[in-house]
């Protein structure tokens, strides 16, 4: 099959550039499988990859122009030659590893963890199966980053915008029926930027690897916020 | 040299469930923390656990925590240390829902409280009607237990080095830890963090075999430091092999599968589980269930073209079952075999799974090694979770004991490591020695010229240790299997890399990596080779029966001279009764 990579060392290429490989591999198997096979061949190709099951999410890539986990992407769906790059959007380190540290920092700034006032009980807090339900599409994020790297609002403001995986990350705390942090948590994004940003071009929603549906959880919010002023 | 330097109370080396756990603790003592990881925490293999965590709640069934303990210690072949068995049964419960507070998004009862399925190994009343005693969200449970232990400790302000490779650990001429020689990945640039304690937290080894459900970064990379630091691995012979890895491919059917209703059936149909163990079936334990895999596949009666994998049937379970209890594992399905778990039949065989063996340690997380009186700390050195070994799962571990391993050692090493820095609290004179020695690890790789590629002499050690240690075992597998480990580590000091670059540099770290897996190699033959008897995962066709006499005791390796030594097993539980060994059955 022919592949086309990209390729930067900072240390010995003055830019980057597409590498043409060829390699005899079953077309049944998966984009990061060729890529470790590419790898054996010639260690200095630098890439992240890890569980090779989808749920570390290390090896975002982009793959003929779609953002996508090496190890789900299976080389029969795809055209050749196969262009493999990093993720769009994010500064380049080598190859195809990005610094994924701004996308991490939207994370954060979500406060991505309950928060509860009341003390706590010695048993569980009680959430019945439909309160739970609510947070499935929510919690199985990986983190992966496909979903914001694909998305042009966070192209254009990545430094203001939150993006589409911590808003997702948001609602998974203001849905939870055990959090008590909602004022805050609206509060903290209201703004031009960090929620509004979103214009629903659902680049995020196609991507998701694990079927994910930010826009919807941002919708959510919005909804939310309405709510609350009135 | 000079190398840049950091100085913090305490270094955990590794961001997976046990790590993460262990600072958040000390976090919220307000010592300072480093938590160094190869990867993003989230990406630590932690996050691929799927069928849950133990606890005696009794949400479902009757429970409590001894017959949790009973089940652990038979499950464990007589071989786990009961003082530490009934520590962790104990505070199971109180930890699940600790977990629960930090938000972990357990499925749920109709009650409100958290859902439990039954598991392998699991009884009532010691021994009795099988128990729910595992604590599940949906089968994602150790992707919600890290990302909740991560998001605690980003409130917690803990101190993050995210992709940041340990290389060594510093010892000083009177054998305290000092910390460790760490690299940069992104830049290439070494530096080393001092601290007055290190809690080695870095997961297990199951890149020593070809198939495996582990992650590509499960390399034992502490294991082996620990090694090099003098410390003795303890019963590296036991290494667990999942009945239901995928056939061929390696990825985790979860235990869950069957704990939902799934059964084993062979080429005839036949569910034969239910020959090998009449009254627990499909959810005996483990080492069992992989034995009785092999037996069918090895007498003809294997599925599939070559007859080499059984088939798991969940094609009868509902509709519901299916997408609520096990999405993510019909996923997995359909994404990696191209077939529907609702009406299609599933190849599984045998796969290496777990590392039951380790770093010793005690039930503090205290690093632990034999003197004349019995054992020792060794001063500043902590360990937790799969690279440890404390021992509760001994020559064998029940599923879903080790998530709940991993966060009950986790806590218990953070509070004894507050107790530690009360009495140390100063950080002592560099070795300065031991900083060089680490960064001769690392100088090595620059070495120019030709020579084998890591990759060639990874898969040969791969498919060896697969070859040659194995479900079963013998004498003559064994000692052959030794002779080819040494020779791929002779061999290695022939290894060249071709790529010098700095900048993330993932060929050094591999390279780096496989050093560690053949130190854990050559430990895991020959211990394997000593123990003449078959006990929990370590099955010998030559010593087909256990022997209490002559083996109830735990293996110790030593890398310098790859001596073996030995300690009893500790059958004295803290407050009950012993569960002295008694014959085996399901
Ligand atoms: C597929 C699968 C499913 C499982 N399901 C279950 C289950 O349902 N229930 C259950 O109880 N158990 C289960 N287990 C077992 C359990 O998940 C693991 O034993 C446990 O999560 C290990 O946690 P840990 O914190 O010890 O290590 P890990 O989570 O493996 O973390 C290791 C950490 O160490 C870091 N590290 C390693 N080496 C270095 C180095 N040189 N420098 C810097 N950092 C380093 C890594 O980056 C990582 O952060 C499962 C295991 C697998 C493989
Ligand atoms: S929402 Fe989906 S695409 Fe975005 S980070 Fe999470 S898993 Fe990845």
């Amino acid at each position: 099959m022919k592949f086309r990579i990209h390729r930067f060392n900072p240390e010995t290429d003055a830019k980057p550039y597409m590498q043409d490989v060829e390699l005899d591999i079953e077309p049944s198997k998966m984009v990061r499988d060729a890529l470790i096979r590419i790898k054996a061949k010639d260690e200095t190709l630098a890439f992240r990859h890890s569980c090779g099951e989808g749920v570390c999410g290390s090896d975002a890539i982009n793959v003929n122009g779609t953002n996508a986990l090496g190890c789900l992407t299976r080389l029969s769906s795809l055209q050749e030659p196969i262009e493999i790059r990093p993720v769009p959007g994010m500064p380049i380190i080598r190859d195809l590893i990005v610094d994924m540290e701004q996308f991490y920092h939207h994370y954060r700034a979500v406060k991505p963890y309950l928060i509860r006032h009341d003390p706590e009980p010695e048993v569980e807090y009680r959430q019945t199966p439909q309160q739970r339900d609510k947070l499935d599409g929510l919690y199985e994020c990986i983190l992966c980053g496909c979903c914001s790297t694909s998305c042009p609002s966070f192209w254009w403001n990545p430094d203001k915008f939150r993006g589409p995986a911590a808003l997702l990350q948001a609602w998974r705390f203001l849905a939870d029926s055990r959090d008590q942090a909602t004022d805050e948590r609206l509060r903290e994004l209201d703004g031009p930027y960090r929620l509004f940003r979103c214009h629903t071009i659902m680049n995020c929603v196609t991507v998701c690897p694990k079927g994910l549906n930010p826009t919807k959880a941002i919708n959510e919010i919005k909804k939310l916020m309405l709510k609350e002023m009135i | 040299m000079k190398i840049p330097k950091r100085k913090f109370d305490v270094l955990v080396i590794g961001a997976g469930g046990g790590g993460l756990r262990g600072s958040l603790q000390l976090a919220q003592a307000e010592a300072s923390v480093a938590v160094v990881s190869k990867v993003f925490p989230t990406r630590s293999h932690t996050v691929a656990a799927q069928g849950g965590m133990n606890a005696a709640l009794a949400n479902v069934l009757p429970d409590n925590w001894h017959w949790h303990m009973y089940d652990t210690v038979k499950g464990s072949d007589y071989l786990g240390d009961q003082d530490a068995i009934e520590y962790m049964c104990r505070a199971a419960s109180k930890i699940v829902i600790e977990m629960e507070h930090f938000g972990v998004p357990f499925s749920r009862l109709e009650n409100g409280k958290i859902y439990q399925r039954p598991f392998g190994g699991q009884s009532q009343n010691f021994g009795g009607d099988q128990a729910a005693r595992t604590c599940a969200a949906a089968d994602r449970t150790g992707h919600a237990i890290l990302h909740s232990l991560y998001q605690q400790n980003i409130r917690a302000k803990t101190h993050f080095f995210d992709e940041f490779f340990a290389i060594d650990l510093i010892k000083d001429d009177e054998g305290f830890i000092l910390g460790a020689v760490v690299l940069e990945i992104e830049t290439g640039e070494p530096m080393l963090i001092e601290a007055k304690t290190t809690l080695l937290a870095t997961g297990g080894a199951g890149q020593l075999f070809r198939t495996n459900t582990n992650a590509h970064i499960n390399t034992g990379d502490g294991l082996a430091m620990a090694l090099r630091a003098g410390v003795p691995l303890q019963d590296m012979e036991f290494f667990q092999f999942h009945p239901t890895g995928i056939a061929g491919k390696g990825m985790l059917i979860s235990e869950a599968a069957r704990g939902e209703g799934g059964y084993l059936v062979n080429k005839d149909g036949e569910r034969f589980m239910e020959r090998y163990a009449p009254h627990a079936k499909d959810l005996a334990s483990r080492d069992v269930v992989s034995r009785s895999i092999s037996i069918e596949v090895l007498e003809g009666r294997g599925c599939g073209p070559s007859g080499d994998y059984v088939h798991l049937k969940l094609d009868h379970l509902k509709r519901e079952v299916l997408d609520k209890k096990l999405p993510a594992i019909c996923e997995s399905i359909r994404t990696f075999l191209g077939v529907e778990p609702a009406t299609d039949l599933i190849p599984v065989y045998p796969t290496a799974h777990y590392t039951m063996g380790g770093i010793p340690t005690n039930r503090h997380g205290q690093v632990v090694v034999p003197v004349s009186t019995g054992e020792e700390p060794i001063p500043g050195l902590y360990a937790v979770g799969e690279c440890a070994c404390v021992s509760v799962h001994g020559a064998n571990r029940l599923g879903g004991n080790s998530l709940l391993d991993i966060v009950v050692f986790g806590r218990a090493a953070g509070n004894d490591i507050v107790n530690f820095l009360q009495e140390n609290r100063y950080h002592r004179p560099m070795s300065e020695e031991s900083v060089e020695s680490a960064l001769g690890r690392l100088a090595r790789w620059d070495q120019k010229g030709k020579g084998e590629p890591v990759d060639t002499i990874r898969r040969e050690l791969q498919a060896v240790m697969e070859k040659y240690c194995g479900v079963f075992r013998n004498e003559d597998i064994l000692s052959e299997g030794l002779g080819k480990v040494l020779e791929i580590e002779q061999r290695m000091s022939q290894v060249r890399l071709q790529d010098h670059s700095r900048i993330f540099n993932t060929a050094r770290i591999e390279a780096m990596e496989l050093e560690n897996l053949i130190d854990i190699a050559v430990a895991t033959v020959t211990s394997a080779l000593a123990r003449k008897e078959s006990r929990g995962a370590h099955s010998r066709t030559d010593y087909p029966d256990r022997d209490d006499q002559n083996w109830l005791k735990h293996t110790l390796y030593y890398k310098d001279t790859r001596r073996l030594d030995y300690k009893p097993v500790k059958l004295k539980p803290i407050t009950v009764e012993s569960f002295p060994p008694k014959e085996r059955v399901y």
